[in-house]
């Protein structure tokens, strides 16, 4: 894989986008800024609403931004017209062209572009092979299976060799199994051929699983941008934490702050270590938030940071969730890996403590 | 023994079926029967014969008739379609706003106001023109023509264009094609069985106009329905039958040319 340059393939700069006017006016994005890395599986992650694809249709040209600038490779594309953008989108529904074959469309965008016809050819075949394609070349649309749909939908957008490929929910219609092949093929692809995707989806695992690096999205803002690990790590509000991941929030008084860190007395009277967001330094009451794995069943009353009663044992196979109500009222998840022959050696009603490690817990900033 | 209870049968429906193609085929059947009747008059059969269809073959008038319906015909559909064509993607390619039922409206005018009032209205206005202009060719009757096909032909390619997926267009204009290219290769191929339908009806609905026609034509611009018309005025002969029944032909032929090409398309 090719070492990953810092320069940026896109940068979003304080766009905006407002639908309708006056009194009906909605801003779908609320002045956003990102910058995108060349080489990079960007995600845009967020619930149905948030503007994700709204961002995606303006890097793609098929709406225009009430204000803002969004630059590729430096260049302002913000007022070009799409066929203008060296910029390629796997559009959700596919939208292949139900008149033409399967090489037709693949072919399209470079005959558009008015490549030589044997260059056209060339670069189809190096497509149906780079998406296992080559026996279907000259099938009518209509005549190949969803997930096969789905290759030809991101052949057809590679083909042309954009400087940013734009991906909107296309694993959606896809069922679990085939979503799951085609997550790791969408890698493999994009290491192979070095260029730029901005993945949208509101599935955190597809994101968590694929992206370089992820933005998460809500309301028309962006909350946090980062690598999948920092987001579920260290999610920097709570919106982030509860939309990825499961989360248990803790309330509590900061007593102090040093480097990064902060230690917080938590209601139960206990004090804990926790991580703070970058540029950060809260004050007074804030939330902290703790992974359910990242947590500890001890002994009840053995110096254990927090003291509950095990409401509920949940089995799942590879793990067990332990449905806590801690002495404050407060519910908390614990999640145990399992191991083979192992036994639950909390059963629902008894007492416990819960461990919270030196690294587990985050000060959201709400 | 009763029969076992099915929502697919109701009871009468078969016969009412019946009755109505009886209704609709049977006029048909005996006027296809006579125009093989070798007797000068429709009030008795005179055996099988082919003589009234040669009879109107040889008839310069229907020769005449028949080529100006058919001149008549092609230009209107042809112009009428275009304009259908682009009344269609005008009103289809944009959120709807207010102002565009109207806009419907107004193009479907012809299959709303009797037509009658359109004859008449024609009539007053392109008189004015005539006398003015000097100018008394087929071009009122194919302007006629145009105007009040155009809401045929617009049907089919708007229920066409509705069903498309714009996203289609989107995709093209994505890969580089311009707004033109993107009509061109995308949207034209998959409207083309909208307007061909379109096409096809327009021609059909101009070649079967009595009404306007009647009324809008100068002297000697008699087109193959208001020529029929005006035999009848003078009794009937079979000649009409065979005359009606070529043009049943024809109208069948028509429907199902269009059938097998829009079901190659498609």
């Amino acid at each position: 894989m090719p070492e990953k340059p810092d320069r940026n393939a896109i940068e979003v700069r304080g766009v905006r986008k407002v639908f309708g006017t006056g009194e009906n006016a909605v801003a779908a994005l609320a002045t956003v800024s990102v910058s995108i890395r060349e080489n990079e599986f960007f995600t845009l992650l967020g619930p149905s609403g948030c503007g994700k694809t709204t961002l995606l249709r303006l890097i793609a040209g098929f709406d225009y931004p009430s204000a803002g600038e969004i630059l590729l490779y430096g260049d302002d594309i913000a007022p070009q017209p799409p066929f203008r953008r060296p910029v390629n989108t796997v559009f959700q529904s596919y939208a292949l062209f139900p008149h033409m074959t399967v090489a037709e469309n693949i072919g399209f965008g470079l005959e558009m572009l008015n490549k030589p016809k044997a260059e056209v050819k060339a670069r189809v075949a190096e497509m149906l092979r780079l998406v296992r394609m080559e026996q279907l070349a000259n099938r009518r649309t209509s005549q190949i299976s969803g997930g096969q749909q789905q290759r030809v939908a991101l052949a057809r957008a590679l083909a042309p060799q954009p400087k940013v490929l734009l991906l909107d929910e296309p694993l959606s219609a896809l069922d679990y199994k085939l979503r799951k092949d085609m997550q790791i093929e969408l890698k493999r692809l994009q290491g192979e051929t070095g260029i730029t995707f901005i993945f949208v989806t509101h599935d955190q695992e597809e994101a968590l699983t694929m992206s370089d690096r992820i933005a998460v999205m809500s309301a028309g803002r962006i909350l946090q941008v980062g690598a999948p690990r920092d987001i579920y790590d260290r999610p920097a509000d709570r919106f982030v934490a509860d939309f990825i991941g499961e989360s248990n929030f803790l309330k509590g008084d900061v007593t102090g702050t040093d480097g990064g860190r902060a230690t917080v007395k938590l209601s139960s009277g206990t004090e804990i270590r926790a991580s703070l967001p970058e540029g950060f330094s809260p004050s007074g009451s804030v939330t902290v938030v703790v992974r359910p794995e990242h947590a500890q069943l001890a002994a009840a009353d053995g110096g254990a940071a927090l003291q509950g009663t095990v409401e509920n044992v949940v089995y799942l196979g590879t793990d067990t969730h332990f449905h806590l109500r801690l002495d404050d009222g407060v519910p908390f998840i614990v999640r145990r890996q399992n191991a083979r022959g192992g036994a639950d050696s909390f059963a629902a009603g008894s007492r416990a403590g819960v461990v919270i490690g030196g690294d587990a817990a985050q000060v959201l900033r709400d | 023994m009763a029969k076992p209870f099915s929502i697919r049968h109701q009871p009468g429906f078969t016969a009412i079926a019946a009755l109505c193609f009886f209704a609709l085929y049977l006029p048909i059947l005996v006027l296809v029967v006579y125009a093989f009747n070798a007797a000068s008059s429709t009030a008795e059969w005179g055996g099988l014969s082919l003589k009234w269809f040669q009879s109107a073959a040889q008839n310069t008038q229907v020769i005449d008739a028949t080529v100006r319906s058919f001149q008549i015909a092609a230009t209107a559909a042809v112009i009428a379609t275009i304009a259908a064509t682009m009344a269609a993607l005008a009103t289809t390619r944009t959120p709807p706003y207010p102002g565009l039922t109207f806009k419907y409206a107004a193009i479907n005018q012809p299959l709303m106001v009797p037509e009658i009032v359109t004859a008449v209205a024609l009539l007053i206005f392109f008189s004015r023109i005539k006398i003015f202009t000097g100018y008394s060719g087929l071009g009122y009757l194919i302007a006629a023509h145009t105007a009040f096909c155009i809401p045929f032909a617009y049907l089919p390619i708007r229920a066409r264009l509705e069903n498309m997926d714009l996203t289609l267009e989107r995709a093209a204009a994505d890969l580089y094609a311009t707004p033109w290219r993107a009509f061109r290769r995308v949207t034209l191929p998959l409207l083309w069985p909208g307007i061909l339908a379109g096409l096809m009806l327009a021609f059909v609905i101009s070649l079967d106009d009595v009404v306007i026609t009647e009324f809008v034509k100068s002297g000697g611009q008699d087109t193959l329905p208001t020529y029929m018309l005006g035999q009848i005025r003078r009794g009937i002969t079979p000649e009409i039958n065979a005359i009606s029944t070529a043009f049943l032909l024809l109208s069948v032929a028509i429907v199902t040319l269009f059938f097998f090409v829009s079901r190659k398309r498609d």
